[in-house]
């Protein structure tokens, strides 16, 4: 099932290939390839590696009727994703090798893309205390990245002590940078419209503190440490700094953040209501300039469902989030590759060559002979207007319902499986 | 007019046909007899999410003067506390045939979530929604302005009017500010600067941190209620502070320009934000506004529940 | 459209009921003239003009019947018109209601209402400037300029110079 013969396949650097797929692993490249089995042609469509997500919200184990593993993984595989890293705020938290190694089961079960869980940093998201995270590197899910993400590693000497902690297995903390004191009741970016709204400001410096003290805490113990969702400008201007300074940190940026202000919450719908918030067209145009020049090394979607009740309702009581796995690609394109930012090969490496880095992904991120075959499609030319009863997620909570986006994906390939064709899954899974 | 959420977006010419339609009924309902039987037939629901009586009381006199029906659904002790969403409340309520709900939700934006959101058909007033406007009492402030400055009936231009205290929380404030300033008036906001919303500059209304400075040059001044959990919370040190910098003492209440009134919309807290003195002054119109705020109330519910005009015919009744 | 009264006939029938007021009333004693707005009030000056003229001077006010209707449901709100009494006051008094059309009554009805809560005149008479018929409650008028049969069809477009510049009634189909 995974031994199939790409034909007409555009890479990045634009030029025109065949691929051959053997047992899942790509076993040779090149100008024209005679095949002895299926083929499928791209018709010199767009192929990349398989986009690699570090922050996706599966809401399983805990939250099943807004999203599990399997609804998400068809999501992902909808927006061309090969891998997804599952965050660890379920319910139960994600914080012990039983709770991984059951994600990653669950995963595998779908068979449509890896799923790699994230543990928890503290015990049960508290902040209080280390959750044991040597034995979910240890486990059968071979954790690598930490996150408390939902809530921020507040206390200095906590996150300290997580930094230095992961060193030894090769760890990374990815970290959700809001300063809770100044985040209190918070609904909004703290701003013009926030003023005029009524609602509570949700003010840069809440990020960019956290970012700013994580910075210099991973530099003091020299460990890594990666931004979550990097969401204004002055969070970008430092880690633009720190890099410039040699400093071992990385940072995502989320799709809606490359596209969406927090005037669309004079609306008061729910749908914008995300965390960290959206911000003003100042803050847009410094993520995509970050994005661009590599101070932003990847684009992450935060893909997080609700269930129609956690958005149906007025403001202050929904939940936060926004799903983003199958716009991730297209919403990304359209703020960077339309605008000219950015090239398609910039946007294989943002989106998957680097996560894949970050994470340890081995068997993602590359095209290339020996290379694990995970492959996304995409027509670049393609124009399509998003509707969100069409999204294989469980949720329906995109902000991008009726926008017209550039570039869609067509075809997913999991280790040679062709789980996606011509954007509608084909039913195939790896086993 | 369809709803009523907000003055932010309300023409002067609205506003003065609301203003000019609440002046008539008071004049109807000045005799023994207040009720005029225009909303016979009509149900009206007060859906009240936070603790207010003076507002209810107020949109329930409003309403029952006007021969409505009236049904009061306070949050306290209902299926609210067992958890059931504003979407859930309105629309059983409506099931029971409504015509308008009165709203006052905790959350900012809940009354235009109400009205935008397809939840249901009714007309929806806000009567206050977190911290963000308060449109009815905002239009009884301007019609107790427009009644003491008789030369300024058509235009509030020249008319200068104080709002004081905790403009970062107060819907008041917000709706004031739009409202009155589109009728004309200039309007200065005056409080300690962990008090005023970010972006308040984008706002028509000037902005000062010293009432002294500015006390002497209004017609009206407006002092808001100030929640002594903002001292908790740090937005000021403390209530004595508070009350020397920000409070209408005495001795300010004597700098006032010889006509100017003295406004708030209740409930105070004297020693506070107001001085007795000031309270039960000359200059103060408190009660008035009490007063005031039925007829405008009743003008809103009046326009609100009309139908479309049947064109060309007006001999047909 | 077409004409069915002009500007002389409007004088005409508008002198004629001063007359009947007149003879009715056995002379303007105590007599008060309210005009229903907007046009209603128009007439009711013009007719306290010819009053007073061929007998004396009647005192003339407004009556707005808003807040008293009960077709609020159809019709869309619409700018109240201040009453003003005259300063006699009704009490007592025998009041002419004034209007320009008569029609289903519900309009003289709320009028009626209105009064109650005013005061307690002598008597209510009313003054149309044309009776189209078509009533639905038991109410005739007193003084009527013309009787113009209609089909429910028909409309009738009542026009007057102080508030459209020329005085004329036409009569034709309603779109």
């Amino acid at each position: 099932m995974n031994d199939v013969t790409l034909k007409n396949a555009r890479l990045a650097d634009g030029s025109i290939v065949d691929v051959k797929i053997a047992q899942g692993v790509i076993t040779e490249i090149s100008s024209s390839i005679k095949a002895d089995g299926p083929v499928v042609d791209l018709k010199k469509n767009l192929l990349l590696p398989g986009l690699v997500d570090l922050h996706t919200h599966l809401r399983e184990p805990g939250k099943e009727n807004s999203e599990t593993v399997l609804s998400g993984s068809k999501a992902a595989v909808h927006g061309g994703y090969t891998a997804l890293s599952a965050m660890a705020n379920t319910s139960p938290v994600a914080d012990s090798a039983g709770v991984v190694e059951q994600v990653q089961r669950l995963g595998k079960l779908a068979g449509l893309c890896d799923v790699f869980p994230i543990g928890a940093v503290t015990v049960g998201l508290h902040g209080e205390q280390l959750a044991e995270l040597s034995a979910m590197a240890n486990s059968a899910a071979h954790v690598r990245i930490f996150s408390d993400d939902g809530k921020c590693v507040s206390d200095p000497l906590l996150m300290r002590r997580a930094l230095e902690y992961v060193k030894s297995f090769g760890g990374v903390i990815a970290q959700h940078a809001q300063e809770p004191l100044l985040t209190k009741n918070a609904q909004m970016n703290e701003g013009i419209v926030s003023g005029k709204l009524g609602l509570t400001g949700w003010p840069a410096v809440a990020e960019t503190s956290i970012i700013a003290r994580d910075i210099l805490l991973a530099e003091q113990v020299k460990s890594r440490l990666h931004i979550c969702h990097l969401s204004t400008r002055g969070g970008v201007e430092i880690v633009r700094w720190a890099k410039s300074q040699g400093m071992s940190v990385t940072a995502e940026v989320t799709p809606h953040h490359l596209m969406l202000t927090d005037e669309l919450v004079e609306s008061y719908d729910p749908v914008y209501k995300v965390n960290p918030p959206l911000r003003t067209i100042d803050d847009v145009h410094a993520l995509r300039e970050g994005l661009a020049d590599g101070t932003i090394d990847i684009v992450a979607t935060d893909h997080a469902p609700h269930a129609a009740e956690d958005k149906d309702c007025e403001w202050s009581a929904a939940a936060f989030g926004m799903i983003g796995l199958e716009t991730a690609l297209s919403v990304t394109a359209t703020a960077m590759i339309a605008t000219k930012l950015m090239d398609w090969q910039s946007l294989a490496i943002r989106m998957s060559t680097k996560p894949a880095s970050i994470g340890g992904y081995v068997n993602h991120g590359l095209i290339g002979v020996g290379a694990h075959a995970n492959l996304v499609v995409i027509d670049t030319e393609a124009r399509w207007k998003v509707d969100r009863t069409q999204s294989l997620s469980k949720s329906r909570n995109t902000p991008f319902h009726g926008h017209e986006l550039t570039g869609k994906v067509t075809d997913t390939f999991f280790n040679g499986v062709h789980v996606l064709a011509n954007s509608a899954l084909t039913g195939n899974k790896y086993e | 007019m369809n709803n009523l959420l907000s003055t932010k977006d309300m023409s002067a010419k609205t506003a003065f046909e609301i203003l000019d339609t609440a002046r008539e009924l008071a004049r109807i309902t000045d005799g023994p007899n207040k009720k005029l039987p225009t909303l016979r037939g009509r149900t009206i629901v007060n859906l009240f999410f936070e603790d207010s009586t003076r507002t209810r009381l107020s949109f329930e006199a409003a309403a029952k003067r006007l021969s409505a029906d009236v049904i009061n659904f306070s949050a306290k002790g209902s299926s609210v506390s067992k958890g059931e969403s504003l979407k859930d409340t309105a629309q059983t309520i409506e099931a029971m045939g409504i015509d308008a709900v009165v709203l006052r939700h905790s959350s900012s934006g809940a009354a235009q979530r109400l009205a935008e959101s397809g939840w249901i058909k009714a007309k929806v007033v806000n009567a206050g929604d977190g911290t963000h406007e308060h449109p009815t009492q905002a239009l009884l402030d301007a019609y107790t302005i427009r009644s003491h400055f008789p030369d300024h009936d058509r235009d509030f231009s020249g008319l200068h009017v104080g709002i004081v205290g905790d403009i970062l929380h107060s819907r008041v404030a917000r709706s004031n500010a739009y409202l009155l300033s589109s009728l004309g008036a200039k309007v200065t906001m005056v409080a300690p600067s962990t008090l005023i919303p970010t972006g308040v500059d984008q706002w028509p209304a000037e902005l000062s941190y010293n009432l002294d400075s500015v006390i002497g040059d209004l017609d009206a001044v407006m002092m808001l209620r100030v929640q002594s959990e903002r001292m908790s919370d740090s937005y000021f040190p403390s209530e004595r502070e508070y009350a020397h910098d920000y409070g209408l003492s005495e001795n300010r209440l004597n700098q006032m320009k010889e006509n100017a009134i003295v406004m708030h919309p209740g409930p105070m807290n004297r020693g506070l934000e107001i001085s007795a003195a000031a309270a039960d002054s000359k200059r103060s119109v408190i009660l008035e506004q009490v007063a005031n705020g039925v007829v405008v109330r009743m003008a809103v519910l009046y326009m609100l529940l009309g139908g479309v005009p049947i064109a060309g015919g007006s001999e047909i009744v | 459209m077409s004409v069915v009264l002009d500007s002389g006939e409007i004088d005409r029938s508008l002198k004629r009921i001063s007359h009947e007021i007149i003879e009715h009333n056995h002379g303007l004693a105590d007599v008060v003239l309210l005009g229903i707005p907007t046009r209603g009030v128009s007439l009711a000056n013009r007719i306290g003009d010819f009053l007073e003229s061929i007998d004396s001077v009647v005192p003339v006010g407004v009556l707005d019947i808003t807040m008293h209707r009960d077709d609020l449901r159809i019709r869309g709100p619409r700018p109240l018109t201040p009453t003003l009494l005259p300063a006699q006051g009704i009490e007592g008094k025998h009041v002419v209601l004034v209007d320009d059309v008569l029609f289903s009554g519900r309009t003289i009805r709320a009028a009626l209402d209105a009064i109650g809560e005013l005061g307690r005149p002598k008597s209510v008479q009313l003054a149309v400037l044309i009776d189209r018929g078509h009533r639905q409650l038991p109410i005739r008028a007193d003084y009527v300029g013309k009787n113009i049969p209609t089909n429910l069809r028909e409309s009738v477009r009542v026009s007057l110079k102080e508030n459209d510049g020329i005085d004329q009634v036409e009569v034709g189909q309603s779109e």
